[in-house]
């Protein structure tokens, strides 16, 4: 069984002359998280639709599950989950209704359905609500229901656009929860689409960062972080500072001070992690007293600005 | 075609509907006005009014009256050929716009109350084929349309036949034409009715926008109510039948370009 799950190559799509989708070509391997990132606009839901068959491509292909978009979309969509930006709840239904609808329309075994639509409720806390109007439900109420219809016929693909957009720290906060614990079983692919990069920073084990279309940068944070700063850096706390020779014989390094304010604070770039332990032994070695080291973290943040300033910079001195 | 999923949605755009008080209040307002106060009071007036009635207003009406019948109408009382005018011929048309209006708001809100309310994308990444989504949509306008047709023509029977036995001494009610006005006529209607509201609410951002586009669909009813009493045409049974066969070839051409329109390619872009 082949280990990639979606598979796009030059997939694009047009809106009249407006480029929305722009040759995209990305793999996302089964079992992980994958973070489309981009503003409002980039092309995240247009890219989702495309990869469902709900929109056509206007060039390029897409294959999930080895099979193609454009002419295997209903056996596709069979195997897939997707949580739109606005909840598709039903406020006239009551959840069980809403899950039913769900159920029968994704082929659920009648005689299993009412016991599978009562796991999903009580996973997602709403047993006690389950015959109420989904009107009478709060925001964060109606998207926990959402997400229970994105997952009750167990998807090997799921796609969740802007999963806590609008929502309250609190119920944002429970929806990464509940997306975390359904992302890793039974080696579920999930695939999201936020500007949340503080919930993308949570949730993906890799991301692509996608504007006008583009995709401007695909990988881990970790890759993308060693692209962008073509190293790991590590600060180094020192409790007295060193001397001139003594940092001479430490290779390259960044201190932190001047003649009036001598440095005890070192800035290291290493090829990777694995380089620190050597790096500490190095400074033992000429005499400093460590107080503490510090690998220097390049949050999602840092990465998906450091990604848009340099396609900006790009674009300008083009 | 995967029926177990189309009965899934059609369950789920009635039930979604019924939540709706606007299309409650169309549901029993229209039929009660249009067929029980308005034609029970047409059929009181001989009792109530009786110096009211002059049957030199229907003349026009008679004239294009088929001969056999104006023989049998020429056998009543002038108020009872006015109670057997007004409740078995001039409601007929009036009796098409339930159907008609029905099937139109069921599924205005079936599409475009979808898109208003945002879950139309929803059902888009459904596993459902283009076709089944139409055929849902369709059905799910269609069936209740047909039900309330058929108990609003129980209704209006009873209403008038109730209403009428003063002046008539028996029951009246139905004509021969009223059968293929509701088991031909009115399916043929309603089928074209929502065809085009489906044609209109592909494009339409709201589910009352919708119903305000739709509006000229009660164009065709009103050209029947004017034929009728301009004495152009007389909606005697055999006439019944032609329109009815008129209306399913315009009901089946609109149903097909309203195939066409529910593409989820279409759809999506506007939602």
């Amino acid at each position: 069984m082949s280990n990639v799950i979606i598979q796009t190559d030059a997939l694009t799509r047009r809106f009249g002359t407006r480029v929305a989708v722009d040759a995209l070509t990305l793999e996302v391997h089964r079992g992980e998280v994958f973070g489309l990132l981009g503003p409002n606009g980039a092309g995240k839901s247009t890219t989702v639709r495309l990869l469902n068959g709900v929109l056509a491509s206007h060039g390029g292909s897409a294959r999930v599950f080895g099979q193609d978009v454009a002419a295997q979309a209903a056996q596709i969509r069979r195997r897939v989950g997707v949580l739109t930006e606005t909840p598709t709840v039903y406020d006239g239904l009551t959840a069980r209704q809403n899950l039913e609808l769900v159920g029968e329309v994704y082929g659920l075994e009648p005689a299993q359905l009412p016991a599978r639509i009562a796991e999903v409720l009580a996973e997602f806390e709403l047993q006690t609500r389950a015959d109420d109007k989904v009107a009478t439900y709060s925001k964060g109420m109606r998207q926990r229901l959402a997400i229970a219809r994105t997952f009750i016929h167990g998807p090997e693909l799921v796609y969740l656009d802007e999963p806590t957009s609008g929502l309250d720290p609190e119920a944002a906060r429970m929806v990464v929860e509940l997306v975390q614990q359904q992302a890793h079983r039974e080696g579920r692919t999930i695939f999201i689409c936020t500007h949340n990069l503080d919930e993308a920073e949570r949730l993906c084990d890799r991301v692509g960062v996608i504007d006008q279309g583009r995709m401007l940068a695909i990988g881990s944070p970790a890759e993308l972080a060693h692209q962008l700063w073509q190293g790991y850096r590590v600060v180094i706390k020192l409790a007295e500072p060193l001397s001139d020779q003594q940092l001479q014989s430490l290779g390259e390094v960044t201190s932190r001070g001047d003649a009036n304010n001598p440095p005890t604070l070192l800035e290291f770039s290493l090829p990777g992690l694995q380089a620190v332990p050597d790096l500490v032994s190095a400074l033992c070695g000429v005499g400093a007293r460590i107080v503490r080291v510090d690998p220097q973290h390049h949050s999602l943040r840092d990465i998906y600005f450091a990604v848009r300033q340099r396609h900006q910079r790009s674009g300008e001195g083009q | 075609m995967n029926w177990r999923a189309i009965r899934a949605v059609i369950r789920k755009d009635l039930l979604q509907a019924a939540s709706n008080r606007i299309i409650w209040v169309s549901f029993i307002g229209v039929p009660v006005m249009l067929l029980v106060i308005m034609p029970v009071g047409m059929v009181l007036m001989p009792q109530l009014v009786p110096e009211q009635i002059d049957l030199r207003e229907l003349e026009t009406m008679l004239r294009s009256v088929p001969p056999g019948l104006k023989a049998r109408l020429g056998a009543f009382l002038a108020d009872q050929m006015w109670v057997m005018l007004a409740a078995n011929y001039m409601f007929m048309p009036f009796f098409l716009l339930v159907p008609m209006m029905i099937s139109s708001i069921i599924a205005a809100d079936g599409i475009a109350g979808e898109k208003e309310r945002k879950t139309l994308e929803g059902l888009l990444y459904m596993p459902i084929s283009d076709a089944e989504l139409f055929i849902s949509k369709v059905l799910a306008a269609w069936i209740p349309a047909l039900a309330i047709t058929l108990v609003s023509f129980i209704v209006y029977g009873l209403a008038v036949n109730l209403a009428g036995y003063g002046t008539m001494q028996r029951l009246f009610f139905p004509e021969p034409a009223w059968w293929p006005l509701v088991f031909l006529v009115a399916p043929a209607v309603s089928l074209a009715s929502l065809a085009v509201t489906v044609i209109i609410s592909a494009k339409a951002k709201s589910f009352m926008a919708a119903q305000q586009a739709s509006g000229f669909i009660v164009l065709p009813v009103i050209a029947l109510m004017v034929g009728q009493v301009s004495g152009l045409f007389f909606l005697s049974t055999w006439v019944v039948l032609l329109i009815g066969v008129l209306f399913w070839a315009i009901a089946l051409m609109l149903a097909k370009i309203a195939t066409n329109k529910i593409s989820r390619d279409e759809l999506v872009t506007q939602v």
